[in-house]
């Protein structure tokens, strides 16, 4: 059998690896850091590190609808295909930075983006 | 079994903590049920937690014995609380009392007997049953023989003015059980520390420079004390010294509030480290204090390069 998304990129070393980066940028972002803002770090962290862990094609239980419950309120604040992209765009830069080469960032890429429609409530 | 808010639980067979603790009516806080998220994160008071329920968590937080529910299946008796509960109270009795500054006095308690804690932990005193306070500990275990708390004197405080007015030494206090993951980690022994502190946010981190010390940190250790006026800078003798004893320690006083001239440094303490440290990669940061200036640093640290895991912070809210 070959291997999975998950173990090519390097499984739980490389979440740990990439959360720190993918964070950073995300809070560096103006597009997007005003939804980020008066929230736990800690907290953050540990859903961004979800959020990778998603996207490579490890280990996860979240459903469609954990993701809309999961940003209703920030629907509600104007969150739109725009802040994705951005979102999309720093997942991308976190990974080249981490030297994962371009087809395996590609399949990351279209995992993340099967989750859209239910981030932004459609 | 699982020893759970004074009831006893029996686990099935690979069950977890989490799912016997549902079936039995009982709902923590959980979300992902993967291990992931952390929302059911629990502490063991008794018994050991699996190491694959600690995956993960911040190492701080794995010396406390913390653990997620919806990953342990329990390989022993344990007894579990939810974070943040300070579960026994213990009583001991006062040593001394003496005025730091005009707003800050040092309280000094005999230490009781089995009481367990990290330099940098905090733990609540009580005025009465129902009306406690929490206070870090600025004392360090294995090198203090008492338990020594900086307390802000507030005008409407009422468990600091009473401890101002009313309690002496000889006097019998209690105190809860400590908590908090403000915690000075072995790992870091070679690693730069930056300590940063308002006002009395200085007890936890003199603590746990000396904890460093204590067990032979090497790197280099900068504490920062931000205050108003100079006369608030209410550890300056002390720390002078320790930075003279120890070749790796500096002492960075900082006063906003006034014109002052070196050794002194006009400014925010964390705005004045954050200048003079420029690049955080590889920098271990506490920072304890007024809560603006800790959520605020946390994420400016973070941005200049350091590691979440290495950002430790306490905030404290004064409540009358």
């Amino acid at each position: 059998m070959s291997k999975s998304l998950y173990e090519k990129i390097g499984g739980e070393a490389a979440v740990n690896a990439a959360v720190d980066i993918f964070y950073r940028k995300v809070l560096a972002d103006d597009r997007i850091n005003r939804y980020f803002e008066g929230v736990d770090m800690e907290r953050q962290a540990a859903k961004q590190k979800a959020f990778l862990t998603f996207a490579f094609g490890g280990p996860n239980k979240y459903s469609g609808k954990d993701m809309r419950d999961g940003h209703a309120h920030l629907v509600k604040n104007g969150l739109n295909d725009s802040h994705f992209d951005a979102v999309m765009e720093n997942l991308g830069a976190t990974l080249k930075e981490l030297n994962v080469p371009g087809e395996l960032i590609a399949e990351a890429a279209a995992i993340a983006e099967s989750v859209r429609n239910d981030v932004l409530g459609r | 079994m699982i020893h759970y808010d004074q009831e006893t639980y029996k686990p099935e067979q690979n069950e977890s903590v989490l799912d016997c603790l549902l079936r039995h009516g009982i709902a923590p806080p959980h979300s992902c049920r993967s291990g992931i998220c952390q929302t059911c994160m629990m502490r063991a008071v008794k018994g050991n937690p699996t190491p694959v329920s600690q995956k993960g968590l911040k190492e701080t937080l794995i010396s406390q014995n913390y653990f997620l529910a919806c990953s342990c299946i329990p390989q022993e008796d344990m007894e579990i609380a939810l974070p943040d509960t300070q579960l026994f109270r213990k009583t001991t009795k006062v040593i001394d009392k003496a005025l730091l500054s005009p707003n800050v006095l040092r309280l000094r308690l005999a230490a009781p007997d089995d009481y367990r804690y990290f330099a940098g932990q905090h733990t609540a005193i009580f005025k009465n049953k129902f009306l406690g306070r929490s206070y870090s500990l600025a004392s360090v275990p294995g090198i203090d023989h008492f338990l020594e708390f900086h307390i802000r004197l507030l005008p409407d405080g009422q468990v600091s003015q009473w401890l101002q007015h009313e309690v002496h030494a000889g006097y019998s206090i209690t105190i809860s059980e400590p908590i908090g993951n403000c915690i000075y980690l072995d790992r870091y022994l070679e690693r730069p520390l930056a300590l940063i502190a308002t006002g009395t946010g200085l007890a936890p981190l003199i603590g746990i420079a000396r904890d460093a010390l204590h067990k032979g940190h090497q790197g280099e250790i900068r504490i920062y004390h931000g205050v108003r006026t100079r006369h608030d800078l209410y550890l300056h003798d002390t720390l002078l010294k320790l930075s003279e004893q120890h070749s790796n320690v500096r002492y960075i006083p900082c006063v906003s509030r006034e014109s002052v001239a070196l050794p002194f440094h006009k400014g925010r303490a964390n705005e004045i480290a954050l200048n003079d440290i420029g690049n955080f990669a590889g920098w271990c940061v506490y920072l304890c204090g007024n809560p603006d200036m800790v959520n605020t640093t946390k994420r400016s640290v973070f941005l200049a390069g350091a590691s979440l895991q290495d950002i430790h912070a306490d905030a404290f809210i004064h409540s009358p």
